[in-house]
C-alpha cells in the first residue's frame, strides 16, 4: 500500500498545484512584481492612490458588513422563534437553508428590481396609496438588500444549531437569579449561541465581499469584484490593478474566516449534556401566536420574493410600471428550449465532470488522511479547503495568467480558451464540499470493517473497491450532488473563462439574457429551469441519503438510547 | 439570616395521563437540612422545580415562611437553586457568574464587590475569580455554583443532585462541606438525591418518594429502623424479604409457613399487621451467621441454607445464602484469623425477633 498511497497523494497534490496553488500564487506574484521582475509595493500604492479604487474598496466593505447586519436582523429572530416556541417551522427552516444554494442572488436581482425598484411593485403601490417611495434598490442599497435576503440562511442555520445545544439549566439558573426577558436573551442566551452567529455572519461577509454577479446585474460596478472583472476584460490581462484587487479579496476572505475562527476558539459552548433537556419551549398564546406567525409570514414573503419574482418574470410578456405583469405567456420557455439546449448540455457536462473529479479527489484525500500514515497528508486537506477563501474571479484570473499562450498539446487550441478550464475551475472551487462529505462518510466507517476484508485475503485496493466505497456511497453521492448543484449556478469564474458563446453554461446564459430588457423573460425562464434542475438534484440526494443511511442512523440511535439507560 | 419554613400542601402535577406528583404534603422546618430521596422518575426533582417556580402548571400550594407562592415567577421567589450540572455560564468568568444575580438585583458596584467577594471567600475560591468555569475542576465548579446561588442570600436553598457529577472521594468531602456550610448559614435547604447514603449522612430529616407519592417522612434512623412499607425498607439500606402464610397467631407467638423453609415461630416482642400472609424483613447485619453444626441458641430463630457466594468487603463479609426460593444477604463482622465458610456448604442463619419487621403481603 505504501507506494500506492504515495502515488495517490502525489496525483492529488499535482492536481491541486496545477489548478489551484500555482494559479493563485501567480496572481500574488503579479500583484507584487514590477515590469522588470523586481518585487514592488508600487501597484498596491497605485491602488490606494486612485479614488475609484479606494471607493470600491470601502464600498465592498460597507456592502459586505451591511449585508451581514441585515441578514442577522432577519435570521436572529427567526432562529430564536423556532428554538424558543412550540412552532411548526422545522421543515420551513430547513427549506430556507437550501434556498441560497439553489438560486444565487444574481438570478433574482432583476426580478427584485421589478418588485422593489423605483418603479417596482412595492413603490408603485406605496406611491399610489401613501404618496411616498422607499429607495430599497437604489445604488448599493439594492446590492445589500438582495445579498442579505439570499444569504441570511447561513446565519439562521448556524445560530439555530447553537441555540438548540444550550442546556435548559443555563436559562433556568438565570431565571432563578432574577434575570428574564430581554436581559436573559442578551446576557445568557445570545452569548452562549454567539459562536454559531459569528460563524454564520462571517460566511455571509465573505460571500458578499466576493460576489461578482449581483453587482454586475444591478449595474453597481464601484465594488472590488466588478472592478477586477472590468480591469481584466477592458484594460487587459497585463493590468496589475486586477491582481491587486484579487489579492485584497483573498486577504479579506481569509481574514474574515480567521477572525471567526479566533472568535470561536475555546468557545465551544455546546452545553447540552447527554440526556439533558434543551431550552424550554413555550406555547404561544393566541395573540402572541398571531403576531409571531404574522411577522414570520411577512419575513418569508420578502425572503421568497426573488424566487417568486423570477417565476413571474419567466411568464410575463409585459412587466413595467405595474405591480404585477400585465400579460402572461409561455413564449420565454419556448425561446429558452430553442436557443439554450447547448447551455443546458454544457452545464450538465461541466458540472458532472467537475463533481466526478471532486468525489474522486474527495475519497482519495479522505482515505489518505484517515487511513494512511502518509507524511504531511493533512496538508492535502488544508490546501483543498483553502479554495473556499479564493473568489471564483481570482481563480479565473490566475488560470488566464498562468496558462497564457499555452496550447493544448497536439492541437492549435489555446489552453485558456478550452472549456476544460471552466470545468476545472468548478472542480477546484467545489472540492471542499465534496471533501467534507467524503471525510464524514469515512469517519463513520469503523476500520475493523476493512481489516476483516484484509484478513479474508483482499488486497488494499480491492478492499477499498469492495468494502470502503460501497459503504461510503451515501456520502459520496451527497458530495457529488452538492458539488454539482453549486457549480451549476457558479458565475464569477465562468464569466471570465467563457471564451465563446458555444461554451456558455446556464449560469452564464442567465447573466447574458439579463443584460438586455428583452432578454429578461428568457433569462428568468432559464433561471427557473436551472433552479428546477438543482432542486430536483437536492431532493434526489436527500431521498437517496435517507435510504442508504438508514441502517447506520438507526444503529447510532440505538446506541444513543442504550447510553441513556 | 431569618430561618423560614417551607410547606407543600396537596401538590399534584400530571403530564398527560402520568401523575408525576400525587398529593404531596411536606412540612420542612426553619433551618432544616431536608433530603428528597427516591429512584429516578419518582418525582423528586420535579417537586424541587415546583418549589423553584419552573413548573407553574401544578396544583396545590407551596408556602415559604407562610407566604403562598402561587402565581410567582421564578425570579420573584428568592429561592436559590443549584443545578445538577451546575449550569455555570461558560462565557462569563467565575466572578461574573457569582456576581450575576447581584447585578440583576441592581445593587451598587461596591455592594456587588463585597457580596460576590464574600460568597467566593465562603467557598474558598477567591483566587479563581478571573478564571473561566471550564478551567476549574468538577468540585470547584460545584463550589462556584453554590457561591453564585448563595451570593443573593436566598431564603431557601434547593440542591438538585448536587454531588452526582463528582467522583466518589470528592463526593464524600463535598457532602461534609455542604453540611458544615448549611449549619453555619442556617438556611433551610432541600436536597434531592437518589443516593440513600448521601441522604442519611447529611439530612436532618428526609422524605422517600416513589411514583410521585411521598412514602414516608422522618429522620434517617427512623426510616432505616421503622420503614412503613417494603418500598422504603428496600430503598433505604439493604433489606432481606421473605414471604410466608400465617399458620397460627396468638398474643405470644406468630407462626409463618415460608415456602422452601418450613414453619417459623416467632415469640416475644413481635409486632405484625393482621393479614393472611406476611412479608418478613430483616437487615443483613441483623443476622447471626454460623456453620451448619454450630450450637443454636434460643434467642434466635434459626433457618438453614446453602452458601452461594461471598463478598469480602473488609469490615465484614457479605454472604449470599440460598434459603428455599429466597436468596438472603447476611453480613458477618470480619476479624483476622476467622475461618472461611466454603462455597456450597450449609450455613445456619439466626434471626433476632426484635430486628424483624412485618408487612402485609
Amino acid at each position: 500500500m505504501r507506494p500506492g498511497a504515495w502515488l495517490a497523494g502525489a496525483a492529488v497534490l499535482a492536481f491541486l498545484l496545477l489548478f489551484f496553488v500555482l494559479p493563485v500564487a501567480r496572481v500574488f506574484v503579479t500583484a507584487f512584481l514590477d515590469g522588470d521582475g523586481s518585487p514592488t509595493l508600487g501597484h498596491l500604492m497605485t491602488f490606494f492612490a486612485q479614488g475609484l479604487m479606494r471607493e470600491s474598496f470601502f464600498n465592498s466593505l460597507y456592502v459586505a458588513l451591511m449585508s451581514a447586519l441585515f441578514a442577522a436582523l432577519i435570521a436572529v429572530p427567526l432562529a430564536y422563534f423556532t428554538v424558543r416556541f412550540e412552532f411548526r417551522g422545522a421543515i420551513l427552516i430547513q427549506t430556507l437553508g437550501v434556498l441560497p444554494l439553489i438560486m444565487p442572488p444574481f438570478v433574482g436581482a432583476v426580478a427584485m428590481q421589478l418588485m422593489f425598484g423605483r418603479s417596482g411593485s412595492l413603490n408603485l403601490l406605496l406611491n399610489q396609496y401613501f404618496g411616498f417611495t422607499l429607495p430599497i434598490m437604489e445604488g448599493l442599497n439594492g446590492v445589500i438588500f438582495v445579498e442579505a435576503i439570499h444569504y441570511f440562511p447561513f446565519i439562521l442555520m448556524n445560530l439555530t444549531v447553537a441555540l438548540r445545544n444550550i442546556d435548559g439549566a443555563m436559562e433556568e439558573a438565570a431565571l432563578n437569579l432574577g434575570c428574564r426577558g430581554w436581559r436573559l436573551f442578551w446576557r445568557v442566551i445570545f452569548p452562549l449561541a454567539a459562536p454559531g452567529f459569528v460563524a454564520g455572519a462571517s460566511l455571509v461577509f465573505v460571500k458578499v465581499f466576493d460576489d461578482l454577479g449581483t453587482p454586475l446585474v444591478l449595474g453597481q460596478t464601484n465594488l472590488l469584484a466588478p472592478q477586477a472583472y472590468l480591469r481584466i476584460t477592458q484594460v487587459g490581462l497585463e493590468d496589475p490593478l486586477g491582481y491587486v484587487i484579487s489579492v485584497i479579496m483573498i486577504v479579506f476572505s481569509i481574514a474574515a474566516m480567521a477572525l471567526a475562527a479566533q472568535a470561536l476558539k475555546g468557545r465551544d459552548y455546546a452545553t447540552l449534556q447527554k440526556g439533558g433537556a434543551g431550552v424550554q419551549r413555550r406555547r404561544l398564546s393566541g395573540l402572541g401566536a398571531l403576531a409571531a406567525y404574522g411577522w414570520i409570514g411577512s419575513v418569508l414573503l420578502i425572503v421568497l420574493s426573488p424566487h417568486l419574482g423570477v417565476l413571474l418574470l419567466s411568464f410575463a410578456s409585459v412587466w413595467s410600471f405595474s405591480p404585477l405583469p400585465d400579460a402572461y405567456t409561455l413564449a420565454h420557455y419556448a425561446t429558452v428550449f430553442q436557443d439554450s439546449s447547448g447551455m443546458i448540455r454544457n452545464t450538465l457536462l461541466y458540472c458532472g465532470l467537475a463533481a466526478a473529479i471532486d468525489v474522486l479527489l474527495g475519497v482519495t484525500v479522505a482515505y489518505l488522511i484517515l487511513r494512511t500514515a502518509l507524511p504531511a497528508r493533512q496538508w492535502l486537506d488544508w490546501i483543498a479547503t483553502a479554495s473556499l477563501a479564493v473568489p471564483g474571479i481570482v481563480l479565473a484570473i490566475g488560470y488566464l495568467r498562468l496558462y497564457k499562450g499555452m496550447l493544448v498539446p497536439g492541437t492549435e487550441i489555446l489552453v485558456t480558451s478550452s472549456w476544460v478550464m471552466i470545468m476545472l475551475a468548478y472542480a477546484v472551487r467545489r472540492l471542499p464540499y465534496a471533501l467534507r462529505s467524503c471525510v464524514a462518510a469515512l469517519q463513520q466507517l469503523h476500520a475493523s470493517l476493512e481489516e476483516v476484508a484484509e484478513t479474508l485475503g483482499a488486497t488494499k485496493l480491492r478492499t477499498i473497491r469492495r468494502v470502503v466505497v460501497p459503504l461510503m456511497a451515501g456520502g459520496i453521492l451527497a458530495g457529488f450532488v452538492t458539488s454539482f448543484i453549486t457549480a451549476a449556478v457558479e458565475l464569477s469564474a465562468t464569466i471570465l473563462l467563457v471564451s465563446a458563446e458555444s461554451q456558455a453554461p446556464m449560469s452564464y446564459g442567465i447573466y447574458l439574457y439579463m443584460q438586455s430588457v428583452a432578454g429578461r423573460g428568457p433569462g428568468a425562464a432559464l433561471g427557473v429551469l436551472a433552479i428546477a434542475v438543482v432542486a430536483l438534484g437536492t431532493y434526489f440526494t436527500h431521498w437517496v441519503i435517507e435510504r442508504t443511511d438508514r441502517p447506520i442512523a438507526s444503529r447510532t440511535a440505538a446506541v444513543r438510547n442504550w447510553e441513556r439507560l | 439570616m431569618k430561618k423560614v419554613p417551607v410547606e407543600c400542601r396537596n401538590v399534584r402535577l400530571a403530564y398527560g395521563a402520568t401523575q408525576v406528583l400525587d398529593d404531596v404534603n411536606l412540612d420542612i422546618g426553619p433551618g432544616e437540612f431536608f433530603a428528597l430521596l427516591g429512584p429516578s422518575g419518582s418525582g423528586k426533582s420535579t417537586l424541587l422545580r415546583v418549589i423553584a417556580g419552573f413548573n407553574p402548571r401544578h396544583q396545590g400550594r407551596v408556602l415559604i415562611d407562610g407566604v403562598d407562592l402561587a402565581g410567582k415567577a421564578p425570579w420573584e421567589r428568592n429561592v436559590g437553586m443549584v443545578f445538577q450540572n451546575y449550569a455555570l455560564w461558560p462565557h462569563l468568568t467565575v466572578w461574573d457568574n457569582v456576581a450575576f444575580g447581584l447585578v440583576e438585583r441592581k445593587f451598587d458596584k461596591i455592594t456587588i464587590r463585597e457580596k460576590a467577594g464574600a460568597a467566593l471567600e465562603m467557598v474558598g475560591l477567591s483566587e479563581y475569580a478571573e478564571r473561566r468555569p471550564s478551567q476549574l475542576s468538577g468540585g470547584q465548579q460545584q463550589r462556584v455554583a453554590l457561591a453564585r446561588t448563595l451570593a443573593v442570600e436566598p431564603q431557601v436553598l434547593l440542591l438538585d443532585e448536587p454531588l452526582s457529577n463528582l467522583d466518589r472521594g470528592l463526593r464524600v468531602q463535598m457532602r461534609q462541606e455542604l453540611f458544615a456550610l448549611q449549619r453555619r448559614l442556617g438556611i433551610t435547604t432541600i436536597f434531592v438525591t437518589h443516593d440513600q447514603e448521601e441522604a442519611m449522612t447529611t439530612a436532618d430529616r428526609m422524605a422517600v418518594l416513589d411514583k410521585g407519592v411521598v412514602q414516608q417522612v422522618g429522620t434517617p434512623s427512623a426510616l432505616y429502623d421503622d420503614p412503613v412499607n417494603t418500598f422504603v425498607a428496600g430503598f433505604v439500606g439493604t433489606m432481606n424479604q421473605m414471604k410466608g402464610v400465617v399458620r397460627a397467631r396468638d398474643s405470644q407467638t406468630l407462626t409463618l409457613l415460608v415456602e422452601g423453609v418450613g414453619d417459623l415461630s416467632f415469640s416475644v416482642g413481635v409486632r405484625a399487621p393482621e393479614a393472611a400472609s406476611l412479608i418478613v424483613c430483616f437487615r443483613p447485619h441483623a443476622l447471626r451467621v454460623e456453620i451448619a453444626n454450630a450450637t443454636r441458641d434460643d434467642r434466635h430463630v434459626w433457618i438453614s441454607g446453602t452458601l452461594e457466594a461471598s463478598e469480602f468487603v473488609g469490615e465484614f463479609t457479605r454472604y449470599h445464602v440460598r434459603v428455599g426460593g429466597h436468596r438472603l444477604a447476611a453480613d458477618q463482622p470480619h476479624y483476622s484469623g476467622q475461618a472461611k465458610i466454603p462455597i456450597g456448604g450449609t450455613v445456619s442463619l439466626g434471626l433476632e425477633p426484635a430486628q424483624l419487621r412485618f408487612f402485609p403481603a
